[in-house]
C-alpha cells in the first residue's frame, strides 16, 4: 500500500465492523448457554446448520415463507428440550470440559441427521434483500449488511428485553449469577435450561438464514462457529454486551489487517490473526473485556 | 477436572515391569503373527501415533490441567520439522532428525504454552486455537517448509536406524511401536517422579501449589514442553509411519479434536486411558461402517450409511460421557478388579466405584 | 446394578461386532471380471461433488454392463468406500480394498487422498487417477509411472485461462497493460498455481496480482474490498467448496461484474453456483467437460439406467451437471483404457500393470470420442508413457441463473511451455525420492501377475 486512502480506510473498517454484526450473530448463541449453563456449545455451529437447513428445505417444498419460519422455531424448540433431557440433565455437575465434550458428540448428531434428513445437496437462500452496493463519499456499503446488522441489533434488544423485563428472564439472571442459590429460592433449573437452549436455537435460526444467505445452505455452515470463537474469547462467554463489541472489534481488526498488514506477509492471515489479536488484549484483561471476573476455587 | 484416577491406581496386581513385559511379548512377538498389512497400515499405524498424541496431550490436560485444543498444530510442527531436518542437513541420522524435531516441536510448546501463565479454563482453550491456525498457515504459506513442492506436500523419507531400514508395513510398525513404547515408559516415569506430582499440584489448586514451593510458572511451561515434544513425535509417526505423504490441512481442528476425544474418553491422568481411547476412536468407526455396509449395504447406498453412523458415533460419545465419565480406563480397572474379586472371594462382584 | 447390567451388555456387544468385522474381512472376487474400487464421499462438505462424480462414474459402468456385457465380456465391478473426503478415511478404505482381486484402477477424487495413495499404488502397480486434478509434476510419467493427472493438470488450467482471456480481448496481444487479480484458497492446491502466472504475466505482459482468502473462504470482505480498489479487468477464482458462492456474493456486493470473474475447474459446477443465487448470473468458468444430458452416451444412460430406475443419482435434475458428466467422461476414459489394454494382452481380466499400460495408450481422438456417443461432451486425450496428462482440451461455459452454457471452442494450453517446469519438479521429487527415471523401454516391461500381496518386501 503506498499511498494511504482515507476514504479506502474508511470502507474497509464499515466492511470490517459489519462482518463483525456478523460473527457476534453466531457468538450471542454461545453465551446465552455459558451465561446460565456453564456449558461451552460446540454444537453451536451444528444447530446453526439444522434450522438453515430445516428452513430452506421446507421453502423449497413450497411452504410459505413466514410459515417455514414458524415451524423450524418450534422445530429448534423441541430440539433444545429435547437437548436438555437427554445431554444435559444426565450431566449436570460435571466438569466443564466434560459437557464439552457432549456438545461435540452432539455435533456429530446433529450435522449427520440434519444430512440425513434434508439431504447432502447444496441450497441457495434468498432473503429478498436485493444485495446492491450503495456509496455514500465514495465509501461502498452493502445493503444486505446493513440489513444483517438491524436484525442482529432487533435480536440483541429482543434478548435484552427478555433478560431484564420477564420474570423468566429475571430467572435467567439469577441462575447464572449462583445455581445453588436459584435452587434454594425454588427455580426449577431443567425448566430454565430449556428455555435457555430454546433461545439458542432461535438465534441459532436468525443467524443460520444471515449466514445462509451469505454461504448458501450447506454443510459449510457449521464452519462459522470458527469466526465466532476469537470474539468469545475477546468479548467474554459470559457477556451479550461482550459478544456485541468484541464482534465489531474482531471484524474490524482483521479486515484492517488482512488489508494493510496481510501484503507484508503474502495476505491469508484472517485466519489466525484475530485469535492473536483477541489472545494480546486477554493478556492485559485474562477475563475477556466483558466477562466476569473469576473467583478462584480449588 | 476429574483426577479419581492418578497414577497410583494403576497400580495392579502384577508388578509395573510385568505390565511392560506382558505387553512387550504381545506387541512384538504376538501381533506380527496375526496383523496382515490392512491391520498394519490402516489400523496399528493410526493408533499407535493417535496413542502416543494422547499421551503427550494427557500430560498436560490430564494431568497439568491445561485444556489444549492445538495438538494437531505440534504434531505438524514435528512432522514438518523432522522432514527439513532429515532433508536439509546432510548424512543426520534419522533417529537424530527425529529427535530435533521433538524439540522443536517443545520449543513451539513453551512460545504457545505462555498465555498459560495468565488465562484459565476455556480462555486458555480457546486460546490454544491461536496455535493450531498460525502453524496450519505458517506451513501452507511458506513452501520452504514443504521444499518448494508444488502441491505443498511432503514426502516420507525412508525410516532408517542406527543402519537398519526400517520398511514396508512391518517394519514402520516395529519402528512405530518402539518410539511409542519409549516415550511412554518416559511419561509413566515422569508422572511419579516431583515433576510429575507438582503438574498435579498445579492442577489441583495452583495458588496452594505456590505456597507449598512449587515453581508453578515452570512447571506449566515444562508441562507444555514435554507434552508438546510427546505430540511431535506423534506427529512424525503419523506423516511417516502411517500416511507417508501429508500436507499441513491434514492436522487441521478436527484432527485436534479426536485427540482430545481420545483422552477424555479413555480418561483423563491415566496413560492407559490414552491408549484404550486411541483404539476406540480408530477401531469404532470402522466396525460400525463394516458392520453396516455388511448387514444393510444392499438397501442403503453408502451415504446414508455413513450419516447414521456419524449420529451413531455422536451419540455414543455422549452416552459414553453420561455412563462413565471417569473413561475407559477407569472401566477398565473396575473390570479387572471385579474379575480378580470373583476369583478370591467367589462373591459376587460389587461396584467400586458407587 | 442397574448400571453393571448395562456395562456388560455394551462389552458383550462390542464382542459381537468383532467377530462380525473379521467376517466382513473377506472379500469375493469371480474370475471374469474387472474391479474398480471407488473411495467415495457422500458426506460431509463435498458430498454434493461426491454424489455427482461417483454417480456418474458407477452410471457408465453400469451402461457398458448392460449394454454391452463388459468389456469385451469382462464385467465391470466395483465398491464403495466412504471417504467423507477425509486423508485417513481414504487410507482407510484402500488398505480394505487393496485386497480385492483384479483391480484396474483407483479413482479418489480427492487430492490428499490421492497424494497419500501415491507411495501404495507405486509399489502395487495399479493406475491411480486423478482426473482434472492431483499433483501438478505427476504428469511426468518418466517419474510417476502409476499416477494418471488425466485430461488437465493445474499448470494447464491456468493456461487454458490466460489463453481464453486472452481470446476474449481479441488476441495475445491485446494482454499487454491489462491486469489480472487471482483469489486462491489458503492451502497447497491454491497456491500450486502461483508461479505460473507469474511466468505467464512476465511472457504476456499483462499484470497479476494473486490474493489468497483462508480456509474455508465463508469470509471475503477485505480481499474484494482490496480487489476493489486495484481494479482489475478480470478476477480468476480458484476457489474450493464454499469459498466458490461466497467470492460470487461477495464480488456483488463490492459492485465487482461476475462477467468478468473467471473460474477454475473447482469453481465450475452446480454447487458452486446455485447458493450465490443471482450474483452468480455471468459468471464464467473453465470446464474439460460440458454440461447438459443432450450427448448420446447421456441419452443412452437416461434410456438405460434412470428410466428403469437403476440409475445412481437420487435427484434425476442432477443428470447431466458439471460433476455427473465429468463421473461419466472419468467412467469412459477408465473403461476405454482397460479396452485398449485387453487389445494388446487378450481379452481377459487384467493385473493392474496392464491397465497401466492402457492408460498409457490411451488415445481417443475426435472420431472416436463421436463414436463413443461423446461429440461435444469432451474433446479428445492422448496419454503417452511419459504424459500422463493426455492434452486435454479446454472449454468454458457461462451460468445463465438455470443452467452452464457453453461460450468458447475447445481451447489448448500452451503445454510446451509447461513441460520444462513440470520435469524440473518430477526430477525434484525423483531425487529427493531415490527414485530412477523412467526410459521408453521400462513403460513397456509390464508386470502381468498380481503383485499385490507382496508389498512388505518394500
Amino acid at each position: 500500500m503506498t499511498n494511504f486512502d482515507p476514504a479506502f480506510f474508511v470502507e474497509v473498517l464499515v466492511g470490517g465492523l459489519l462482518s463483525g454484526v456478523m460473527y457476534a450473530l453466531v457468538a450471542i448463541g454461545f453465551v446465552l448457554v455459558y451465561k446460565t449453563s456453564g456449558v461451552f456449545n460446540f454444537a453451536q455451529g451444528a444447530m446453526l446448520l439444522f434450522a438453515a437447513l430445516t428452513f430452506v428445505s421446507l421453502v423449497e417444498k413450497g411452504v410459505p415463507f413466514a410459515l417455514a419460519f414458524l415451524v423450524t422455531l418450534a422445530v429448534m424448540a423441541l430440539l433444545g428440550i429435547a437437548i436438555e433431557r437427554t445431554v444435559l440433565r444426565p450431566l449436570v455437575n460435571k466438569p466443564p470440559i466434560t459437557l464439552f465434550m457432549a456438545t461435540l458428540g452432539l455435533a456429530y448428531v446433529l450435522e449427520g441427521s440434519a444430512q440425513l434428513l434434508w439431504g447432502t445437496q447444496v441450497h441457495g437462500l434468498e432473503l429478498g434483500i436485493d444485495d446492491k452496493p450503495f456509496i455514500i463519499h465514495g465509501v461502498l456499503i452493502s445493503s444486505f449488511d446493513l440489513f444483517a446488522a438491524a436484525v442482529a441489533a432487533g435480536m440483541v434488544a429482543l434478548l435484552a428485553f427478555v433478560f431484564q423485563r420477564t420474570r423468566i428472564g429475571l430467572a435467567f439472571r439469577a441462575v447464572a449469577d449462583d445455581q445453588f442459590a436459584a435452587l434454594a429460592v425454588g427455580l426449577r433449573l431443567p425448566v430454565i435450561w430449556s428455555a435457555v437452549w430454546i433461545a439458542a436455537g432461535f438465534v441459532a435460526l436468525i443467524a443460520g438464514l444471515l449466514w445462509g444467505a451469505r454461504l448458501g445452505v450447506q454443510f459449510s455452515l457449521s464452519l462459522v462457529v470458527l469466526k465466532a470463537l476469537p470474539v468469545l474469547v475477546l468479548g467474554g462467554f459470559d457477556s451479550i454486551p461482550g459478544a456485541i463489541v468484541g464482534g465489531l472489534l474482531i471484524g474490524a481488526t482483521e479486515k484492517l489487517a488482512e488489508v494493510y498488514l496481510g501484503g507484508y506477509v503474502g495476505g491469508g492471515i484472517e485466519s489466525w490473526c484475530a485469535y492473536v489479536f483477541a489472545l494480546g488484549v486477554l493478556l492485559i484483561r485474562p477475563q475477556g473485556l466483558f466477562g466476569q471476573r473469576l473467583v478462584e476455587r480449588a | 477436572m476429574t483426577n479419581a484416577y492418578d497414577a497410583q491406581q494403576s497400580r495392579g496386581l502384577l508388578p509395573a515391569w510385568g505390565y511392560l513385559l506382558g505387553i512387550g511379548v504381545v506387541a512384538y512377538g504376538i501381533v506380527p503373527l496375526l496383523a496382515s498389512d490392512y491391520v498394519y497400515d490402516a489400523i496399528l499405524a493410526p493408533f499407535l501415533a493417535l496413542s502416543l498424541a494422547a499421551v503427550g496431550l494427557n500430560l498436560l490436560t490430564g494431568y497439568a490441567g491445561q485444556v489444549s485444543l492445538g495438538s494437531a498444530a505440534f504434531m505438524a510442527v514435528g512432522a514438518f520439522a523432522a522432514y527439513n531436518f532429515n532433508l536439509r542437513i546432510d548424512g543426520l541420522p534419522f533417529i537424530l532428525s527425529v529427535l530435533f524435531a521433538g524439540l522443536t516441536a517443545a520449543g513451539f510448546g513453551v512460545v504457545f504454552g505462555l498465555p498459560s501463565l495468565r488465562l484459565k479454563g476455556f480462555y486458555l482453550a480457546l486460546s490454544t486455537l491461536a496455535a493450531q491456525f498460525f502453524v496450519e498457515w505458517a506451513l501452507t504459506k511458506f513452501d520452504w517448509f514443504s521444499n518448494y513442492n508444488s502441491s505443498g506436500v511432503i514426502d516420507a523419507p525412508p525410516i532408517v536406524i542406527f543402519g537398519v531400514p526400517f520398511s514396508g508395513p512391518s517394519g514402520r510398525y516395529y519402528f512405530a511401536l518402539t518410539v511409542v513404547l519409549l516415550l511412554s515408559a518416559f511419561a509413566a516415569r515422569l508422572v511419579n517422579t516431583q515433576t510429575g506430582r507438582n503438574f498435579i499440584a498445579v492442577r489441583d489448586n495452583e495458588t496452594a501449589a505456590r505456597i507449598i514451593g512449587v515453581p508453578v510458572f515452570k512447571t506449566k511451561l515444562l508441562a507444555a514442553a514435554v507434552s508438546s515434544f510427546i505430540i511431535g513425535i506423534a506427529g512424525i509417526l503419523w506423516a511417516f509411519a502411517y500416511l507417508r505423504t501429508v500436507e499441513p490441512h491434514g492436522f487441521n481442528l478436527d484432527r485436534s479434536f479426536e485427540i482430545l476425544f481420545i483422552i477424555i474418553i479413555g480418561g483423563l491422568a491415566t496413560l492407559r486411558g490414552a491408549f484404550l481411547g486411541a483404539a476406540l476412536i480408530v477401531v469404532l468407526p470402522l466396525v460400525l461402517s463394516r458392520i453396516g455396509t455388511l448387514l444393510l449395504g444392499g438397501y442403503f447406498n453408502s451415504g446414508v450409511l455413513d450419516m447414521s453412523q456419524r449420529i451413531l458415533i455422536g451419540a455414543l460419545i455422549i452416552v459414553f460421557l453420561i455412563v462413565e465419565p471417569d473413561g475407559l480406563a477407569a472401566l477398565w480397572i473396575r473390570a479387572r478388579n471385579r474379575f480378580f474379586g470373583a476369583l478370591t472371594s467367589r462373591r459376587p462382584a460389587r461396584e467400586v466405584t458407587a | 446394578m442397574e448400571r453393571h447390567r448395562k456395562k456388560t451388555s455394551f462389552l458383550s456387544g462390542l464382542a459381537a461386532s468383532l467377530t462380525l468385522f473379521a467376517g466382513a474381512l473377506t472379500t469375493s472376487a469371480s474370475a471374469d471380471e474387472q474391479f474398480f474400487p471407488l473411495q467415495s464421499y457422500r458426506v460431509g462438505p463435498y458430498a454434493a461433488g461426491g454424489t455427482g462424480f461417483f454417480g456418474g462414474t458407477i452410471d457408465y459402468f453400469n451402461l457398458i454392463n448392460s449394454r454391452d456385457g463388459g468389456v469385451n465380456g469382462i464385467k465391470l465391478t466395483w465398491d464403495e468406500c466412504e471417504t467423507q473426503y477425509e486423508v485417513e478415511r481414504g487410507v482407510e478404505c484402500y488398505e480394505r480394498l487393496k485386497s480385492h482381486a483384479n483391480i484396474a484402477a483407483w479413482n479418489p477424487l480427492s487430492v490428499g487422498i490421492a497424494y497419500a495413495m501415491i507411495d501404495r499404488i507405486t509399489q502395487d502397480k495399479v493406475p491411480l487417477i486423478t482426473i482434472n486434478h492431483g499433483r501438478t509434476d505427476s504428469t511426468d510419467g518418466r517419474v510417476f509411472p502409476y499416477v494418471f493427472p488425466l485430461l488437465l493438470n493445474p499448470y494447464s488450467e491456468t493456461s487454458g485461462i490466460i489463453n481464453y482471456i486472452a481470446a476474449k480481448e481479441g488476441g495475445e496481444a491485446n494482454l499487454k497493460g491489462k491486469k489480472i487479480v487471482v483469489l486462491y484458497h489458503g492451502s497447497p492446491y491454491g497456491k500450486e498455481t502461483i508461479p505460473i502466472y507469474e511466468l505467464l504475466s512476465k511472457k504476456l505482459g499483462f499484470t497479476v496480482q494473486q490474493i489468497e482468502v483462508p480456509h474455508p473462504g465463508n469470509e471475503q470482505q477485505a480481499q474484494w474490498l482490496t480487489i476493489r480498489q486495484a481494479k482489475p479487468d478480470y478476477v480468476v477464482l480458484r476457489g474450493w467448496g464454499v469459498m466458490n458462492p461466497v467470492a460470487l456474493k461477495t464480488a456483488q456486493k463490492t459492485g465487482f461484474p461476475a462477467d468478468h470473474i473467471i473460474g477454475n475447474v473447482w469453481s465450475n459446477s452446480e454447487e458452486d453456483v446455485i447458493p450465490a443465487g443471482d450474483a452468480a448470473v455471468g459468471y464464467t468458468a473453465i470446464t474439460t467437460q460440458a454440461s447438459g444430458a443432450e450427448y448420446p452416451v447421456l441419452q443412452e444412460i437416461v434410456k438405460t439406467l434412470y428410466d428403469s430406475g437403476k440409475g445412481n443419482l437420487e435427484d434425476k435434475k442432477r443428470i447431466g451437471s458439471v460433476y455427473h458428466n465429468l463421473g461419466i467422461v472419468n467412467g469412459i476414459l477408465n473403461v476405454e483404457a482397460v479396452r485398449i489394454a485387453q487389445e494388446k494382452f487378450g481379452k481377459r481380466t487384467l493385473t493392474g500393470d496392464e491397465v497401466r499400460w492402457g492408460f498409457e495408450h490411451l488415445h481417443l481422438d475426435e472420431k472416436r470420442v463421436a463414436d463413443l456417443g461423446a461429440k461435444g461432451l469432451f474433446h479428445s486425450i492422448n496419454v503417452t508413457w511419459d504424459n500422463h496428462e493426455g492434452d486435454g482440451r479446454v472449454t468454458f461455459q457461462q451460468w445463465d441463473g438455470k443452467k452452464w452454457k457453453v461460450v468458447s471452442d475447445w481451447i489448448a494450453p500452451d503445454w510446451k511451455l509447461l513441460r520444462p517446469i513440470i520435469e524440473k519438479s518430477s526430477e525434484a521429487y525423483a531425487k529427493e525420492k531415490g527414485l530412477k527415471i523412467r526410459s521408453a523401454g521400462d513403460a513397456d516391461k509390464v508386470t502381468s501377475i498380481d503383485v499385490k500381496g507382496e508389498s512388505t518386501k518394500n
